[in-house]
């Protein structure tokens, strides 16, 4: 191999066990605080050239001309493509819907949309290159929200759409429409004592991510190539990347490379494609790394949702029906939209018990930019209506809010809207229990005694807006519900590879996946099951490749339960072996070995009482233990696409919020106090990972509730704020503490009782700090993020 | 055009930088030290932060030609520089720190032995440990801005309260953590330095 | 691209007298985006950063001479008593790496309505040294500002130095940004009393092509205060009178609806940051008199 800077193998070597339930600390650890981790952008081969994308400036035209020529006359460039050279029949690409072309063909529908591409021997030659290519457009007409979409002559997105959602959606410009029908909603409103309804608007939130999208493609002599790039699923990227470029899957070799955060922004194609063919054509490996501004148009972002949601209950606060209609936002192209849909919908309803229940949901396409996977994904806007809801609820009913959602709470047997039953622990009053029992956090924090006001402490910061002024607090509380894994049917399988030898006369153990390690720690826990599966205490994690079969994708807070199901599964089965091969060469030294139940610790063959059988390496000699297989969850089923109904989801994940706030009323500026979360995770295999993962996602749902949104202009579908001088996304001076509380109530189905962390924390985190706004200014504050207009008036 | 500046302790030179190149770029690309990052270039995330003549700034927003003759310490440096100043040694003097090609070497050779890929054995700062020790790297892209800071910080006081370190770490975005491990790492690394907790 | 490196400032006047297109760059915290983000390719660079002149401040009796490159950093820790409104100004610029390098020469020459220590200076009085081959003028800070990012330099001038008048009562600034922390402001307000002179002078930035004084405020305070002898009396302001100052500060606004805020909400915001800053400064007056 001749490219560096790949990660290379990743030791745990400590005599400590670093079993599962421990907070062992990750392998790559001290290759990040070097400095030393290889990222993608941190790739580099001799020789190599840059890669620059040339994008459109409109959201929708025809492209009438393209003339390459004085670009590609520059001095030290090496190629210029557009549309007309890729290679293969195949010209799109797409997670689900293969629509979105690999170089813009004949029309832009997006802002953004990559027309052409550049290479060159130093990225600012590629960038004045990429100035030179002369693109003639005509502007057409734009679609950007529901009305434009669907009125009569709206201009189609994608014409003569044959994909297996285009014959039940109502109209061409809708990607995918899933209702839900459970009960009887008009004998629910019937007994209802109170209804209210509301009308939320969820804000276009980015991943920002901070790693850029990066790779490096280096040409083969097989006519293939060796791509190294940050993503989330690298059998998903393959499945892709491969037919666009005309080569057949095992010319096109992938290697994860570090990855700078993902949160979902990568789980389509970047610049994947692009730099496999510049490297093609060049015959020299190319790099491509975007800047933050190129960034924000080079991944998908967070749907950005209209809802409409009415809920009726009893006087005694029972509810009595739900009525929603959810309608998203996907943009140009269909990325992962139809499962958003599937998930806002069959979770619309929330973690609670409501009889009767009307649902629909939707995506649409517009020129708007494109959306797909953000943590949380469809989950997160649905709770932050049905949690206003929640609120609205309680007030119309006097009641407290926190009591109100107690009493309308699912817990395991509670069925919800899909008809599906709820078979393990779902602890949703406990949890709001547990984040109201807290004591609130001290009053009046920026005081000291005959000091100034400490302003570090108060809304506005730094910025020295107030010394206490118009400062109010207010408190809020939400829950929410997310599925784990992939869900409707979905062939949500992982496949680990796992090898025992012993060497130097320590046995040591190579867990090799496709996981895409993107910082959430996979890769310490799945070291942690092979010391707990195989008691070695050294193991060592294989790069990522494709090399061994697919992971899955690093997203729907699945890897843990499925690639680390796949590795405990593996290491099960090198464990039966080495038992099988013990017994062969040992059992007539000892009765145990037939008899006694048999456990791998400590480098030793034991049994369950203790009694040392031998050790690994008397066991092995040189022998090596080598199994790759694959493991899959419980099988889903799709959901009905009139009535939503069917077992959809594999499990479910619960967390709650308490959200402290300070509100400056007269400058609408929000300081949060504290964010208190609760959380079920049925088993923490690694508690400081675990915290990490819901501090993290709690302050995701923080940044959209005061601060993060993408701005696009309506009357031009363009993004206004593609830099983190105007996407902002909360400092440390905007984060409160996060106590947590975990939970771990066990889901006899899963991998070690544990559940999917990841995405909880993200949903019920904004309608939190959205209610205890509301509770600080009195405002109802139907939007996301909240805007200091928002809360003055002005 | 040529730059000589000297880097974590060692004189070093860059040949054919174009004069719109950063600090930053120059680094990474052409110096084999990619430990700064590039997450915006725009001076709004710290990822890129290093020191310049002892200061910490945003090596993304300093033109190449601007650092010649200055000296630069970077995350490859952080546990050279520390070991400097717990032996009272003149850090910015160069007689100290990592020497380029030491730096460089884990590329250079990514077929040697697995200590080396696991960074086992390597020397870390006060600070670095802490970040490892208390969970405040996940993706670890803004890691080694953050460390920059939080060490220049530690060195000019010791001993900070919460809103301190908040305050000097407010240039530093990061994405992963919610920043609550990032701030139970300077804690614990303060306290370490301090001398009222053990390692 | 060609980068320019004078070892002095008469090198560096030569130079951009030679290249009256060249692009100083100081800091690099405004210049760098640009480039960075492929905004701005200029023929020539001309680096400030080896001119030592640039980075060091004196004192001239009744003012400060800043030079243009002096890191607010710089100017926070070391000139918080002589010039306290640009010293809190300082303190709410960006990032600590970015108050390390970027220098009030930068925010002049940028013109930025954003850039932070505009109101500050407004308020506080200062004169913008300008020099060039042909010479020196002072160019006072309300005539220096002449629309959206221009400024009343001329092509062959960089700025060597700020003269701001060195604080003779209590001062005050604030920002209003959508987040608590490294952000560009929605709006700004400074405000400087002078009691030798017995006015006070405010400075308004982000809600104006260009950053601007509140005068009818300050004329009607100044009118106000004279005639109801305040500035002798240790009594708190009226409210009415706060009040009605805090409407003619929004009422000098002249603010657009962009990503980062409401043209309503920036009149609003700079009214509410009147009458704040006021009262703060006001009152640590009465605590000064009390305290002499």
């Amino acid at each position: 191999m001749t490219a560096t800077g790949v990660p290379g193998h990743l030791t745990q070597g400590s005599a400590t066990r670093g079993g599962i339930g421990e907070s062992t600390l990750r392998p790559d650890g001290t290759l990040k605080v070097t400095g030393e981790f290889a990222y993608a952008s941190d790739m580099w081969h001799e020789d190599m050239l840059w890669g620059h994308t040339l994008r459109s400036p409109h959201a929708h035209a025809r492209i009438v001309s393209v003339d390459t020529g004085e670009a590609l006359a520059q001095a030290g460039v090496y190629a210029v493509l557009t549309h007309d050279d890729l290679p293969a029949e195949v010209k799109n690409y797409g997670l689900e819907i293969q629509d979105t072309p690999a170089l813009a063909h004949g029309r832009v529908r997006h802002h953004g949309e990559p027309v052409a591409l550049v290479a060159a021997d130093h990225p600012e030659t590629a960038r004045r290159a990429a100035a030179k290519i002369k693109v003639v457009y005509e502007e057409l007409p734009l679609v950007t929200d529901e009305a434009s979409a669907t009125a009569p002559g709206a201009p189609l997105l994608h014409e003569g759409r044959d994909d297996h959602h285009a014959a039940h959606t109502p109209h061409p410009n809708i990607v995918h429409r899933q209702p839900i029908v459970h009960g009887d909603v008009a004998a629910g409103r019937a007994r209802a004592d109170v209804v209210v309804t509301g009308e939320y608007v969820f804000g276009m939130q980015d991943q920002a991510f901070l790693g850029p999208e990066s790779g490096l493609a280096v040409p083969a002599e097989d006519g293939g190539v060796d791509l190294y790039v940050a993503t989330q699923w690298l059998h998903a990227d393959l499945r892709q990347i491969a037919p666009v470029l005309g080569l057949p899957e095992e010319k096109v070799r992938m290697t994860l490379s570090g990855v700078g955060g993902a949160f979902g922004g990568r789980e389509d194609l970047s610049m994947q494609i692009h730099a496999c063919l510049l490297a093609l054509r060049t015959g020299k490996p190319v790099k491509m790394v975007y800047n933050r501004f190129e960034s924000f148009f080079g991944h998908v972002h967070r749907h950005p949702a209209k809802l409409h949601y009415e809920h009726g209950a009893t006087r005694d606060g029972k509810l009595t029906h739900l009525v929603c209609r959810i309608v998203l936002d996907g943009g140009a192209y269909a990325s992962s939209s139809p499962a958003v849909v599937g998930n806002a919908a069959s979770l619309g309803a929330g973690p609670y018990v409501i009889d009767n229940v009307e649902i629909e949901t939707l995506a649409l396409y517009t020129n708007n930019p494109p959306c797909g996977a953000m943590r949380g994904f469809g989950a997160v806007q649905a709770c932050f209506a049905y949690e206003a809801q929640m609120d609205k609820l309680a007030a119309a009913l006097g009641m407290d809010p926190v009591e109100l959602r107690q009493l309308n709470a699912m817990e395991q047997g509670s069925v919800l809207p899909t008809g599906q039953s709820v078979d393990s622990p779902a602890p949703v009053a406990e949890l709001l229990r547990r984040v109201k029992a807290r004591p609130l956090p001290p009053e009046r924090q920026w005081e000291s005694a005959g000091g100034p006001a400490d302003v570090r402490a108060l809304p506005g910061g730094l910025s020295n807006t107030t010394h206490g002024e118009g400062v109010v607090r207010g408190v809020g509380y939400a829950v929410g519900i997310k599925n784990v894994g992939f869900s409707e049917g979905f062939d949500d399988y992982s496949t680990a590879r796992v090898r025992l030898q012993v060497a130097g006369g320590e046995p040591v153990a190579v867990v090799h996946t496709a996981m895409a390690e993107v910082g959430q720690g996979g890769i310490t826990v799945h070291a942690q099951i092979a010391r707990t599966e195989l008691g070695v205490s050294q193991v060592t994690i294989h790069p990522a490749d494709t090399q061994v079969g697919s992971a899955g994708s690093t997203s729907a807070s699945r890897q843990t339960y499925v690639t680390g199901g796949a590795v405990k599964h593996a290491c099960e089965a090198v464990r039966e072996k080495v038992l099988e091969r013990g017994r062969a060469k040992l059992g007539t030294y000892h009765p145990a070995w037939a008899t006694a139940e048999l456990l791998l610790e400590g480098g030793k063959v034991v049994t369950d009482g203790g009694e040392v059988l031998a050790s690994l390496a008397e066991v092995l000699g040189d022998e090596v233990v080598d199994l790759e297989l694959e493991w899959r969850h419980r099988p889903t089923e799709p959901f009905d696409l009139r009535t939503g109904q069917g077992n959809g989801h594999v499990q479910y994940s619960f967390a709650a919020h308490r959200a402290v706030v300070e509100v400056d009323t007269e400058l609408g500026l929000v300081k949060v106090v504290e964010l208190a979360c609760a959380q079920d995770v049925g088993k923490a295999l690694n508690p400081l990972s675990v915290v990490g993962q819901i501090q993290g996602g709690s302050t995701q749902g923080l940044g959209v509730a005061v601060m993060e949104e993408i701005v696009v202009d309506p009357a031009t579908a363009k993004v206004r704020n593609p830099s983190f001088t105007d996407y902002l996304i909360p400092t440390i001076l905007d984060t409160p503490t996060i106590p947590v509380d975990v939970l771990e109530l066990a889901d006899d189905h899963a991998p070690y009782g544990l559940r999917g962390v990841g995405e909880a924390p993200t949903l019920s985190s904004t309608p939190a700090v959205l209610a205890a706004i509301r509770a600080a200014t009195g405002l109802e504050l139907n939007r996301t993020p909240v805007r200091p207009e928002h809360l003055t008036g002005s | 055009m040529r730059v000589n500046f000297t880097v974590n302790g060692r004189r070093q030179e860059a040949d054919d930088v174009w004069e719109g190149e950063s600090l930053l770029y120059v680094l990474r690309e052409r110096m084999g030290l990619p430990g700064s990052k590039n997450a915006c270039e725009q001076g709004e995330c710290g990822s890129c932060t290093v020191r310049l003549d002892g200061v910490p700034v945003c090596s993304c927003l300093v033109a190449a030609g601007q650092a010649q003759d200055r000296d630069i310490v970077t995350v490859e440096g952080l546990a050279a520089l520390a070991a400097c100043r717990t032996e009272g040694g003149d850090c910015a003097s160069g007689a100290c720190g990592t020497g380029l090609d030491e730096a460089r070497q884990w590329r250079a050779d990514p077929a040697r032995g697995t200590d080396s890929q696991t960074g086992e054995g390597t020397e870390l700062s006060p600070v670095q440990q802490a970040f490892i020790d208390a969970g405040a790297v996940q993706c670890g892209f803004c890691t080694p801005g953050l460390l920059v800071a939080a060490d220049e910080m530690l060195e000019a006081n010791p001993s900070p309260s919460d809103a301190d370190i908040r305050e000097a770490l407010s240039g530093n975005l990061c994405r992963c953590t919610g920043y609550e491990k990032i701030l139970d790492a300077v804690r614990l690394a303060a306290a370490r330095q301090e001398g009222t907790v053990s390692r | 691209m060609d980068f320019l490196r004078p070892a002095g400032w008469e090198e560096a006047l030569a130079a951009k007298a030679e290249h009256p297109a060249a692009v100083p760059i100081a800091g690099g915290t405004d210049v760098m985006v640009e480039i960075n983000f492929d905004h701005r390719r200029p023929d020539h660079l001309l680096d400030l950063g080896r001119i030592e002149e640039l980075t060091a401040w004196e004192d001239l009796g009744d003012s400060v001479r800043l030079g243009a490159s002096v890191p607010y950093s710089r100017i926070m820790k070391h000139l918080r008593g002589d010039l306290p409104g640009l010293a809190l100004a300082s303190h709410t610029v960006a990032s600590p790496q970015i108050r390390n390098r970027g220098g009030v020469g930068g925010n002049l020459g940028t013109a930025s309505p954003a850039g932070d220590a505009h109101p500050a200076l407004l308020a506080a009085g200062a004169e913008i040294e300008a020099e060039s081959v042909r010479g020196t003028r002072l160019i006072p800070v309300d005539d220096f500002y002449t629309g959206v990012k221009r400024n009343a330099l001329a092509p062959d001038e960089l700025i060597r130095a700020v003269r701001i008048r060195k604080a003779d009562g209590p001062q005050q600034f604030s920002k209003v940004g959508t987040r608590n922390a490294m952000v560009i402001a929605v709006c700004a307000f400074g405000i400087a009393l002078h009691p030798e002179t017995r006015t006070v002078r405010t400075g308004i930035g982000s809600a104006a092509p260009t950053p601007i004084r509140a005068k009818a405020a300050e004329e009607f305070l100044n009118a106000a205060l004279e005639e109801g002898n305040h500035w002798e009396s240790e009594a708190p302001l009226p409210d009415s009178l706060v009040k009605q100052f805090a409407t003619l500060a929004a009422g000098a606004c002249n603010p657009i609806d962009d990503v980062r805020g409401t043209a309503a909400y920036r009149r609003h915001a700079i009214g509410v940051l009147a009458r704040r800053t006021l009262g703060w400064t006001w009152s640590a007056r009465e605590r000064s008199t009390a305290c002499a």
